[in-house]
């Protein structure tokens, strides 16, 4: 796999590998989120999905992150890794892992990282649902952007 | 000339991932006024990137730029 921290791959996600790239002495806590391609949404039953990205922008915007978090939590050192192409039903989307001296900032900074991956990351999921297929317009599937672009602060 | 990349739906509607375009500089919204009617897309809750950059509708398209047509994102 990729020794790269931040990166896109078409291939299954080692949840080892990516933890691997946060262990060091220095710290006491790793957390690791792991995204699974969930089967039913408000009752309706997904087949597969398809994940698309823009990948060279995708990796350093995944990378953006990582510096947002360094500036956050100075401690904290962050792996993801984004997985496209097509996943079945319980295939793993995306894993983050964070390391720290101690545990808080790992959970914090873990959470922080995959809400800006929902935001900032040109990444997109494609559903295919037994009755018809859709391109996911966000992950709260109810709206889109209302000002048709991530808020100003989002961008930073 | 200027790339113009495409993604998920949009890439769908218009059948391609890329285009060039041979034009002057003009501004992210000129460009989207001009793809809209080209391609009977709707371009207004889609973000653009020029460079691999968010931009804003006034930012300025430059020969050999890369621009991104970025549809809400749904990764994770």
């Amino acid at each position: 796999m990729n020794s790269q921290r931040f990166t896109i791959t078409k291939e299954p996600i080692s949840i080892e590998e990516v933890v691997k790239k946060v262990i060091r002495p220095e710290a006491g806590a790793v957390t690791t989120f792991i995204g699974t391609v969930r089967e039913f949404t408000n009752g309706k039953r997904t087949l597969f999905l398809q994940y698309e990205a823009y990948v060279s922008m995708a990796e350093k915007k995944l990378a953006e992150i990582g510096e947002e978090i360094a500036r956050k939590w100075p401690d904290a050192k962050v792996a993801i890794t984004h997985r496209i192409g097509k996943l079945d039903i319980s295939d793993i989307a995306v894993v983050i892992a964070v390391s720290t001296p101690h545990r808080k900032d790992a959970y914090e900074a873990n959470q922080y990282a995959i809400e800006r991956i929902k935001q900032i990351v040109p990444i997109w999921k494609k559903e295919h649902w037994e009755n018809g297929e859709e391109w996911v317009g966000n992950q709260l599937e109810t709206k889109a952007y209302p000002t048709g672009k991530p808020e100003e602060e989002d961008l930073q | 000339m200027i790339t113009i990349l495409f993604f998920a739906h949009l890439q769908e509607a218009i059948g391609k991932e890329r285009i060039q375009l041979n034009c002057a500089p003009l501004a992210v919204k000129q460009l989207k006024n001009h793809l809209e009617s080209e391609y009977n897309i709707d371009l207004q809750h889609v973000m653009v990137a020029v460079n691999e950059e968010y931009a804003s509708e006034s930012e300025l398209i430059h020969p050999g730029d890369t621009v991104a047509f970025i549809p809400p994102v749904s990764g994770g």
